[in-house]
């Protein structure tokens, strides 16, 4: 860090203090690791007092519980959700599409929503993990009103499984102070400045698909390729990036913004909100491509509150709370209805909607990229190494 | 009732326990061993040595283990000698109490959000930031071996301190008169008379903390960046992202298997070293 760091004027400080608690470290890990947060909501939920009454007649139950991935809600739309249905919403966090089915393999785990990528709904199908909606009971959905290019994974055969969330792309934030103030441009760039200028200060997420992806994209294959040689090459180049980088991660927004990592993979989201808070921090797609990706909203086999499951998807769905949330999280909606209600800055904002040539060489994540074993154990290798 | 049913009886819940705690999941894990990934992850049962056979691609995680573990539990055992020595020999007994109390209290937290204090003080704005005001610059903690090491220095000195501190209060004071009346100087009597009978407190002490740390994930995974790995790390990770169950339960095998030889060889050790000394009786 640097001196000009040291003073902090009231307000600036105050600015750190939110965008801290958006971006929250103990947010992901503590929920996750220890699912202290769930803990805290049945807690919540356990003493009548701090229990509100249900504001409409159909009972759906006390709690609804969502995995998803982290700085992903405003969570004054599920305080909302509370206080007009009387559900407490209890979140899970995940770092990996990987980890999020891997827990579901294993079964029982007591979710009512999960938000899938769209490259694993259909192994999800596959493997019998996942409900199909009843769109009957989802009235603030609307097909008609969502760009097909990020909804359709939602469905297979036919059948809708999952109604789309956000969409974003998998590029690089990168802290322009310590690079003269300019950018990168490139992965090429990205993987050469971490072994170089950068050296400590780079991260990459913990996740297979966009680590080994970007490292793919380095060489200029494809973000998706199950090439073995192809594959070689990406391990080899991890593998010598290895001991430069400063840490292997999914949560990497606390590191960027103390100054500790200069450089990462991320999500556009992500890049947005660090961009907001920390105006030289820069988001950037990779000229060779990368990743572009549709979340959804789905319910699990299973799931212990299917009414509740129900009655938050379709709250979300609604245009008003669906535009609050893109407020708070900086991702982009298919949804027409929610992007009408956007304020002009953020629809014609950059990050959120790239120009057309930089989106044009992304990729959308294929089901094999997901559950291919060779990259599976390429990536515990790495981190192994 | 005859006393062979009351035995049985009063064994019975213990006896389950261990039955349905331990041996059985150790038998599912040892048959998943010889299995195969199935194509979208977890596992088919199959046999094979295949997995046992890729053994070598963890190897570090079992070296960092294997390193960083013994470290650890020197380390704490040096920095928990002197700690318990003052603490049942020289503290007077109204301080004895506190004392004791402090080194508990740690306890009262989680280690989860102990470790997790330990990111804060290690990173950029907390130890190496007071560093560069007395003019060190430069100085990185977090995410290297040396951040693990001082988190689990710190985790499991209390484990270390309790079982010295204990062989060190039984110490009869009388021996060290009569080792002192008859012309040894202080480190002589340290050495000859103290140090060995503490030894039954340092061998618990080292075991219970070498054991823990040889499963240890969660202060590599949160003082490490993911970059300092553990097997208990390579473990999870084979489970819960690339979905191997099959080579993970063949690491999980063989990681209880050198567990087991280097305890065996370490109690072999501790054994005979009381042996040769007949006044001690170790554990």
């Amino acid at each position: 860090m640097t001196r000009d760091n040291d003073y902090i004027s009231k307000q600036k400080f105050m600015q750190e203090l939110e965008s801290y608690r958006k971006g929250s470290v103990t947010r992901r890990h503590f929920l996750n690791v220890t699912g202290l947060g769930a803990a805290a909501a049945v807690m919540g939920a356990a003493v009548p007092g701090l229990r509100p009454s249900p504001a409409f007649a159909g009972d759906i139950g006390d709690r609804v519980i969502v995995a998803t991935w982290p700085n992903y809600h405003d969570p004054e739309n599920f305080e909302a959700f509370t206080e007009a249905t009387g559900a407490h919403v209890q979140v899970n966090v995940f770092g990996s599409n990987e980890e999020m089915l891997a827990k579901l393999q294993a079964g029982a785990t007591g979710w009512d929503v999960y938000v899938p990528t769209n490259y694993t709904i259909s192994t999800y199908v596959e493997e019998g993990l996942i409900e199909p909606l009843d769109t009957s009971k989802l009235p603030n959905y609307d097909g008609s009103a969502f760009d097909a290019r990020y909804a359709e994974a939602g469905s297979v055969d036919g059948t809708l499984y999952a109604v789309p969330k956000n969409w974003g792309s998998t590029g690089m934030a990168v802290n322009t102070k310590h690079n003269d103030g300019k950018p990168i441009s490139s992965w090429k760039e990205f993987f050469d400045i971490a072994r170089d200028k950068f050296t400590g200060r780079a991260m990459v997420h913990d996740y297979q698909l966009t680590t080994i992806g970007s490292a793919l994209n380095y060489y200029g294959y494809s973000f998706n390729s199950v090439d073995e040689n192809e594959l070689a090459d990406a391990e080899k180049l991890l593998i010598d990036v290895k001991p430069h980088l400063f840490a292997i991660t999914s949560d990497y927004q606390p590191s960027m913004r103390n100054g500790d990592a200069w450089l990462t993979i991320c999500w556009s989201g992500d890049g947005k909100q660090l961009n907001t808070d920390m105006p030289e921090i820069h988001y950037v797609l990779g000229r060779e491509g990368g990743e572009i990706w549709s979340d959804y909203y789905a319910i699990p086999k299973g799931a212990p509150h299917k009414d509740a499951a129900y009655a938050l998807i379709n709250f979300l769905m609604d245009p008003q709370v669906n535009a609050k949330e893109v407020l708070a999280h900086g991702y982009p909606t298919a949804d027409a209805r929610t992007f009408d209600l956007l304020p002009e800055a953020l629809k014609n904002d950059p990050i959120l909607f790239p120009a057309q040539e930089l989106l044009t060489p992304l990729e959308f994540g294929a089901a094999a990229t997901l559950t291919d074993p060779n990259r599976a154990e390429l990536m515990a290798r790495f981190k192994s190494a | 009732m005859t006393r062979r049913t009351r035995n049985w009886l009063l064994l019975a819940p213990a006896g389950t326990w261990f039955l349905v705690m331990l041996i059985i999941p150790l038998t599912v894990v040892f048959i998943f061993s010889f299995g195969e990934r199935a194509p979208a992850g977890g596992v088919v049962p199959a046999f094979t040595f295949e997995q046992y056979a890729n053994l070598p691609a963890r190897w570090a995680a079992f070296k960092n283990t294997m390193t960083l573990a013994p470290i650890g539990t020197l380390s704490a055992l040096l920095i928990a000698y002197p700690l318990a020595y003052y603490l049942a020999v020289k503290s007077s007994p109204k301080w004895k109490t506190i004392l004791l109390v402090l080194v508990i209290v740690p306890f009262w937290t989680s280690i989860l959000i102990r470790s997790y204090a330990w990111i804060f003080l290690l990173g950029g704005r907390g130890i190496p930031a007071l560093l560069e005001l007395v003019g060190i610059e430069g100085v990185r903690l977090i995410n290297t071996p040396f951040a693990v090491l001082v988190g689990i220095i710190y985790g499991y000195l209390p484990l270390m301190v309790f079982p010295i501190y204990v062989s060190l209060d039984k110490l009869d004071k009388r021996l060290l008169e009569a080792s002192s009346d008859l012309g040894a100087k202080p480190w002589r009597t340290f050495l000859q008379i103290t140090l060995p009978l503490s030894i039954p407190g340092i061998a618990t002490g080292c075991m219970l903390v070498f054991i823990l740390l040889m499963g240890e994930y969660l202060i590599p995974a949160l003082l490490g960046g993911g970059k300092v790995f553990f097997v208990g790390n390579a473990l999870v990770d084979l489970f819960l992202q690339s979905r191997n169950w099959a080579y993970g339960s063949a690491v999980a095998v063989t990681l209880v298997v050198v567990m087991l030889i280097t305890v065996t060889v370490y109690m072999r050790l501790i054994n005979r070293l009381g042996a040769s000394r007949e006044d001690v009786s170790i554990m």
